[in-house]
């Protein structure tokens, strides 16, 4: 990937918890500005809190980037506050929808406003609404008790009131019917193309992350193992064993545990 | 019937001082779950404050004013000084820590102040009651009502319109969630302290009108506690209509049931109600139950 046009560096960060955990053992990654790029891997593997150490979230949970650094905009970030963070253009989707439910829709999409000058808070959310007309609809109502879609809808609306130029959405996709979700990345998908907004994906359903973003990290353990655009990851055949779960072609039975022997040839 | 008309309007306009006060307590509660035991405090010290401004030969409304001003100065003062270097660590610290801070105000009350009761010379509001059909409502009830009232609109409307109202509320839901777009919890914290010391301390002006300021309008933002559970402890309209309801409790009882049972009746039914009252909505009257999905 060329290095001159990246919005994001990541160089080898590592991230402890509580001064003794190590999570992250030396990530690398770039996001391209005005891309897309998928962080893939299984649970546990460290993609929250690559997110959560750019953004600056981690500092809450008693994390810390203790190596290594996060460069954006060709200043780096890492020691910063996450309110500055946010400032700056960085905004991260928490996972598992984190809507502020006493406030209605509209509350929560100003919300996300709260940095903008006074009147471009209108402009903002018509921007939201011709995006996702389901929150123009469902405006008033309070946000804890419109469906989970229209949730997962109003959180990344909110991240769009402030303005972003690079967008961390954390597994959009949990929770939801596959209907919602093509609807969810849809829209994602628009918005990069459209607004010019770099995304930082991550994302567990890895065949969905590999059509929409052209290219893609493999996290496992707090390392990348593997990056490459996405065809060549669709075709990998590690990654159609292990993650797409259709590797050789034929279909595996679990009751065959010659498929266990195999190793993931990357870990050492 | 008079008397009963009587009791009916005086413990509205004091429960709508109340409220003023109980604003105070939701709004930290809210925001950071912490219940301000120097609630009092902040309460006496609005008092003597305005007294002070008034004393200056100021007129009323522009020391209630100042008094303002200088709550916010305080209210953040206090947010950086004691309270900032304990966000994130248990609830229960911060608490002790509000306990603390009211002996300490306490006694920079007394050593700034003394100890003695003081009277606002010459009284603010007209003596003489005005006449209403058969009511007689003494003006100092009627103004501190009206003021109250305009104080508890403004804060309210500050919640649902503002960006900053809506960010403290946003931070009051999902503190993780608004820290990623930006609101920073420092801040949020300090306008609560800063917006609690104001309505207290205007609460304790008012009060301080009525009976005359000494340590004993510390007691009254203190009878507010039970107003805010009433309310539910993150409801601001709770706190309005707990802060009307304790009001008016406490006059009732004072009128009715003080024959019975002499001596401070009066201060005791709203705990008795509150206590009776959680019995069977525990979570007060707006506050907070989870909201959960199915």
């Amino acid at each position: 990937m060329e290095t001159s046009e990246a919005i994001l560096k990541i160089k080898n960060v590592e991230v402890k918890y509580h001064e003794v955990i190590l999570v992250l053992k030396g990530v690398s990654i770039e996001v391209p500005r005005g891309g897309m790029v998928a962080l893939l891997g299984a649970n546990g593997a460290g993609k929250s809190t690559t997110l959560k150490a750019i953004s600056g979230l981690l500092k809450t949970e008693d994390g810390e980037v203790t190596d290594g650094g996060i460069e954006y905009e060709g200043k780096f970030i890492h020691h910063a506050k996450a309110a500055k963070i946010a400032k700056d253009g960085i905004v991260q989707v928490i996972e598992g929808r984190k809507v502020f439910e006493h406030l209605t829709v509209e509350e929560n999409l100003k919300v996300g406003a709260h940095l903008r000058k006074t009147g471009s808070v209108k402009d903002g959310l018509q921007m939201v609404y011709h995006y996702f007309p389901r929150l123009l609809e469902k405006r008033n109502e309070t946000a804890g008790f419109v469906s989970g879609g229209e949730q997962q809808m109003a959180v990344v609306g909110r991240a769009l009131m402030t303005e972003p130029k690079l967008v961390l959405l954390d597994e959009p996709s949990m929770g939801l019917a596959p209907m919602l979700i093509h609807e969810i990345f849809n829209i994602v998908t628009k918005l990069n193309r459209e607004e010019r907004i770099s995304i930082l994906l991550v994302e567990q359903n890895v065949k969905l992350a590999l059509t929409i973003a052209p290219y893609a990290y493999v996290m496992e353990n707090g390392r990348i193992v593997m990056d490459d655009s996405s065809e060549k990851l669709s075709q990998n055949e590690d990654i159609k064993d292990f993650y797409l779960g259709m590797g050789g072609g034929v279909k595996k039975s679990f009751r065959d545990v010659k498929h266990y022997k195999r190793r993931k040839r990357w870990l050492s | 019937m008079e008397l009963f008309f009587m009791s009916l309007t005086t413990g509205i306009m004091v429960g709508g001082i109340y409220a003023l006060v109980a604003l105070g307590w939701v709004l930290i509660y809210k925001c950071s779950g912490v219940l301000n035991l120097a609630m009092g405090e902040l309460t006496l010290i609005g008092a003597y404050v305005t007294y002070s401004f008034y004393e200056m030969g100021m007129p009323f409304i522009l020391a209630v004013f100042l008094t303002l001003l200088v709550g916010i100065v305080l209210g953040f003062l206090t947010e950086r000084i004691f309270l900032d270097r304990l966000i994130g660590e248990p609830i229960l610290a911060v608490i002790m820590v509000t306990v603390g801070l009211s002996f300490f105000l306490k006694g920079l009350i007394g050593y700034l102040w003394g100890s003695d009761t003081r009277v606002f010379e010459p009284s603010v509001f007209d003596i003489k009651p005005i006449s209403v059909g058969i009511l007689k409502i003494s003006p100092v009830y009627l103004w501190s009502f009206i003021l109250a009232i305009v104080l508890l609109i403004v804060f309210v409307c500050f919640f649902k319109y503002t960006r900053w109202g809506l960010s403290m509320q946003a931070t009051a839901d999902d503190e993780t969630a608004a820290l990623s777009l930006g609101v920073s919890a420092r801040f949020v914290y300090s306008a609560a302290w800063a917006i609690a010391f104001m309505s207290a301390g205007v609460g304790g002006a008012l009060l301080g009108n009525i009976n005359g300021i000494n340590i004993s309008v510390g007691y009254l933002g203190l009878l507010v506690l039970p107003a805010v559970v009433l309310g539910g402890l993150n409801s601001v309209p709770g706190a309005i209509v707990g802060g009307i309801l304790i009001g008016l409790l406490q006059n009732f009882s004072g009128t009715y049931l003080d024959q019975y049972f002499p001596g401070g009746v009066k201060e005791i039914v709203p705990f008795v109600f509150m206590a009776v009252f959680l019995l069977f909505k525990p979570y007060g009257l707006w506050g907070w139950e989870r909201i959960e999905r199915v």
